[in-house]
């Protein structure tokens, strides 16, 4: 029973702070994307507009629901859900935090840790593609189509690459829980405590599973499925109201947990320098970790926001080409260099 | 063909090195830079609250000018309706009665004076037009209504206040006439 509550407690909290963190990334994105071009963002609705999520939200939920006469009544109305639930799953493995404990009894800051969390992560992250498929394909119109199929083989390419390049890192962790991993990233480097970060061992593969990352977010340089010049808005083309909010919000759900999923594999998830050697309580150092592992999912979300903001849209066939014939050979020649060293390290 | 200035720049097609073929120097070079701008000074104007400056010979929304004691100017001579290449201005003209002087400058005074807004390309052939300098473009913006019937603006728009404190300034105006000091004599 116990145990039953603390499990939906952590399941609320993972809720709630991955749709807050989601909700605020809509308003990062625009105030960054502000700043980077000299200008000031949305500052109408509360201090600094900090109200505007919530003014958008209300905004989605009065806004007329339209579905197009041709469209798939019941395909049309699952695909925003199949996208948010797929997007929110992901948190379910995620390691947020070391162990708390309270009354003598240890209780884990993570939802669930699977022995097989990697690959529950690629498994679900493979699903979230059905959202943006069936989305487009109910609608019934050739943009969202077009948007729909450019979704699906960018996804199906990439997840590829993305798969590759953390083969590098399972030979070193030989582990697939992700919570194995990030204890394993908490041995000393260079005499540093809890900064044996994989990051060092597999800049390639970090290399490249950010770029994957960016592919399968579908955010820019990678956004040719909602393409708005070519498309206008590829798979949400006919979308409106609340469920076209769902489409925008597990877009950033996706980049909120793919910046946690850098940082749980490369860069120590909840370990921070010094950890154990500050001599603070246990239950304070997991706090701190916990924040250490915010603050780095954080960075990285707004490194997303950043390179949107920077680099132009690729073009399809370049899309493709540096999938199939750049990053998987290179993730293939990251695996081999890995290999000849751990082997000759034995 | 003769070069108008030196800033031409020959295009050269050249492969491209290994370091350009990677990208990443490129994509981080580009970064820094989006990055340098993060922090500089935001170019926004805040609208409502701040205003950018026109230029002095903005012509924006009519006005319909008193004089000193505060009496109407116009005397519906018509002269800029005719002025008006757009015909947007329309009015009626009527008698001053005994006992309207402090009303009317002259005997005779628009009764109706209409613009017509959607019509107005705000050339300021009126404002030239106007032998009493009742009529001037303001540097106000015309705002924008929800019907088409509301931008044809009547005298309870167009004439300003009587209050002194009240009175629309038309100084910048007047000053982008000084070329012709014998305007509106």
């Amino acid at each position: 029973m116990e145990f039953i509550i603390y499990k939906l407690i952590v399941i609320a909290a993972v809720f709630g702070m991955t749709m807050t963190i989601a909700m605020y990334a809509t308003l990062a994105e625009r105030k960054f994307s502000a700043f980077l071009q000299d200008r000031i963002g949305p500052n109408r609705a509360g201090p600094f507009g900090l109200l505007q999520p919530l003014a958008d939200g209300v905004k989605f939920f009065f806004k007329e629901e339209f579905t197009p006469a041709g469209a798939d009544k019941w395909l049309f109305i699952i695909a925003p859900g199949i996208a948010m639930t797929t997007a929110l799953m992901v948190g379910a493995v995620i390691p947020w935090g070391d162990t708390i404990t309270i009354g003598g009894t240890q209780y884990l800051l993570q939802i669930t840790d699977l022995d097989i969390g990697l690959l529950y992560v690629f498994g679900v992250v493979s699903l979230s593609v059905y959202g943006i498929m069936i989305g487009g394909w109910a609608s019934n119109n050739k943009y969202s189509l077009l948007g729909a199929l450019r979704a699906s083989s960018q996804i199906i390419s990439y997840e590829l690459g993305m798969g590759l390049s953390l083969i590098g890192l399972l030979l070193i962790s030989e582990t697939l829980s992700l919570r194995g991993i990030v204890v394993q990233q908490g041995q000393s480097f260079l005499g540093i405590e809890g900064f044996h970060w994989n990051v060092f061992f597999q800049p390639l593969g970090f290399l490249i599973f950010t770029v994957c990352a960016f592919a399968e977010t579908n955010r820019a340089p990678f956004d040719l499925p909602e393409c708005e010049a070519e498309l206008v808005a590829g798979y949400h083309t006919e979308y409106s109201s609340m469920k076209l909010g769902l489409f925008l919000f597990a877009e950033y759900i996706h980049m909120f947990t793919s910046s946690a999923m850098m940082a749980v594999l490369f860069f120590g998830g909840f370990n921070f320098p010094f950890m154990n050697s500050l001599g603070l309580p246990d239950n304070v150092v997991t706090i701190f970790g916990h924040l250490a592992m915010m603050g780095k999912t954080l960075f990285f979300m707004f490194v997303f926001i950043w390179v949107r903001w920077t680099l132009p849209r690729f073009r399809y066939d370049q899309l493709m080409k540096l999938g199939w014939q750049i990053l998987i050979p290179l993730a293939l020649f990251n695996i081999f260099v890995t290999g000849i060293i751990m082997l000759i390290k034995g | 063909m003769v070069p108008l200035t030196n800033r031409a720049k020959q295009v050269v097609k050249k492969e491209m090195t290994f370091m350009e073929k990677m990208y990443i120097p490129a994509i981080l070079g580009g970064m820094r830079i989006t990055f340098s701008h993060f922090f500089k000074k935001k170019r926004t104007i805040q609208y409502p609250e701040e205003k950018r400056e026109f230029s002095p010979v903005f012509r924006g929304m009519h006005v319909l000018k008193r004089d000193e004691q505060g009496r109407e100017r116009c005397t519906s001579c018509g002269l800029c309706a005719v002025a008006c290449p757009a015909e947007a201005i329309t009015m009626t003209s009527a008698e001053r009665k005994p006992g309207e002087e402090n009303l009317y400058r002259e005997e005779k005074y628009a009764a109706t004076y209409e613009i017509n807004m959607l019509r107005c390309i705000f050339c300021g052939l009126c404002e030239e037009a106007c032998p009493k300098q009742a009529i001037f473009l303001t540097d106000r913006i015309t705002p924008s209504t929800y019907t088409r019937e509301d931008l044809i603006y009547d005298k309870s728009i167009l004439v300003e206040p009587v209050d002194s404190s009240k009175r629309i300034p038309v100084d910048k105006r007047m000053s982008s006439y000084e070329v012709n000091p014998d305007f509106g004599k």
